[in-house]
């Protein structure tokens, strides 16, 4: 059984292969520079978005299994006009219309061959229709009056993290924002609501808790074969929605803890799934230094810890919100660490082989198709 | 001063795209920098962002002075001046 697995860190990308022996890395390309987000494509394709320190994002893309990359558009903010205010509601600062991170990649649907969807920091989404030949700014969703209720959380501004393609149309496109909730669009894109009622944020002053726009859901994603059920990890604990994220109910009993940043979803099973939980948003570590995985197969009823295969002492890794994938049988599950440890699993959690230790911090890791 | 006004960029830009020396006719930096990306479409994008502003951690000097207008690139240039283009310190 064949499979590969990219890892975005702040150094660079790596491709780590199936063996006989077990995962090995087999690569390391565009070295020196943080990789914030990657795309993996057919036949050998990969995308990944570098955030270049002094000189701005940039897209590198290669259709060699990463042996060589070629440089393509980046989406660009369009002018801001001199009347137009936009300043982040809690810092009081004005948003950049500048691209800051590439937070998000997805292609489109099956019938739309050459659609990708790029969610950015500060904030815009990006359409292209032509494989990432030309990005377009998503307008209507810029310009919403609700957009600008959005707020930085651990960046300085708001970012688009998840995006969505509903399986049944893909016209229909979901986001999830840090700090503003899950929004919806069912026209593709021409329109745009926000969703997520029930997300709750206990951080909040009481009358905004409950407000829908600003949530900091921290990452969301859907299952393929049962689309109505989205998964959340938020920053006040872990929601799931049984109606596509129109409506979410919050889970609060898990051992050893909720907080996080990463989830997965089984592609096939809408109870399954898996996160990897720190202390709490002050603490981001794992609870008494012991690294675990958490795994619900009821849809959030119970939870059991994973454990065999990760440090169970002196652990301080925490899992950024698109360091975790599952692969698309559902079966084999990795995620990075911002320590650098990589691990997978072939049984769906059961045990975890660390690949390596000493990788740089790692941002984003995603299964080849 | 004499002739035409030279731009140089720092070392470390070319690991990531290929920006020589280039000496051009320009009255102000955004004369210059505008003929020089005629000439090197792929450099814009690593010195200016999205609002043609110098991005945050780039650095340009002129003639060994640091540029006044970082969004409107309207610093002069004499006939013999010397552009810089650095990188800020920033690390990790």
């Amino acid at each position: 059984m064949t499979g590969r697995i990219y890892a975005g860190t702040r150094k660079g990308l790596f491709a780590i292969d199936r063996k006989r022996s077990g995962w090995e890395i087999t690569k390391a390309a565009l070295l020196g520079d943080p990789v914030s987000m990657l795309l993996p494509g057919a036949d050998g394709a990969v995308t990944a978005a570098q955030a270049q320190g002094h000189f701005g994002v940039k897209i590198k893309r290669s259709t060699d299994g990463a042996e060589t990359f070629e440089e393509r558009p980046v989406p660009v903010y369009p002018g801001k006009p001199d009347d137009v205010e936009d300043i982040d509601p809690i810092r009081q600062t004005p948003v950049p219309w500048d691209l800051k991170t590439v937070w998000s990649l997805e292609t489109g649907g099956p019938d739309r061959p050459g659609e990708l969807w790029c969610g950015t920091i500060p904030g815009g989404l990006f359409h292209s229709s032509d494989n990432g030949d030309t990005w377009q700014l998503v307008e209507s969703l810029w310009r919403h009056e609700g957009r600008k209720q959005w707020m930085g959380g651990g960046a300085d501004y708001p970012g688009i993290h998840s995006i969505m393609v509903d399986p049944r149309d893909s016209a229909t496109i979901r986001i999830g924002v840090s700090c503003g909730g899950v929004w919806a669009s069912y026209d593709h894109g021409e329109t745009w609501s926000v969703e997520g009622v029930g997300l709750r944020a206990e951080y909040s002053p009481p009358e905004f808790a409950k407000e829908p726009n600003g949530q900091d859901v921290h990452r969301a994603v859907q299952c393929r074969e049962a689309p109505d059920a989205v998964w959340m990890q938020h920053h006040n604990g872990i929601f799931v929605s049984r109606d596509s994220g129109r409506t979410c109910d919050e889970i609060t009993d898990v051992d050893p803890s909720v907080f996080g940043f990463a989830v997965v979803v089984h592609p096939e099973d809408p109870d399954s799934a898996w996160f990897v939980p720190g202390v709490k948003d002050e603490f981001r570590y794992p609870v008494d230094g012991r690294l675990v995985a958490t795994r619900t197969r009821d849809g959030g009823k119970s939870f059991e810890k994973l454990t065999d295969g990760l440090p169970q002492e002196h652990s301080y890794d925490l899992v950024y919100r698109h360091g975790m994938d599952i692969d698309a049988s559902g079966n084999s599950i990795a995620f990075g660490s911002t320590t650098g440890n990589l691990f997978v699993s072939d049984d769906q959690g059961a045990h975890w082989q660390c690949v390596s230790h000493t990788l740089p911090p790692i941002y984003c890791v995603r299964y080849a198709p | 001063m004499t002739g035409v006004p030279t731009i140089e960029f720092t070392p470390n830009l070319r690991r990531h795209v290929a920006c020589p020396t280039e000496s051009l006719e320009a009255a102000t930096l955004a004369e210059c920098l505008e003929s020089y990306f005629g000439r090197w479409p792929d450099v814009r994008g690593y010195i200016l962002d999205d609002q043609g502003g110098v991005r945050h951690h780039v650095k340009v000097t002129i003639d060994g002075r640091n540029i006044r207008d970082r969004l409107g690139l309207s610093d002069p240039l004499l006939p013999g001046s010397r552009v810089h283009v650095f990188q800020a310190l920033s690390g990790g």
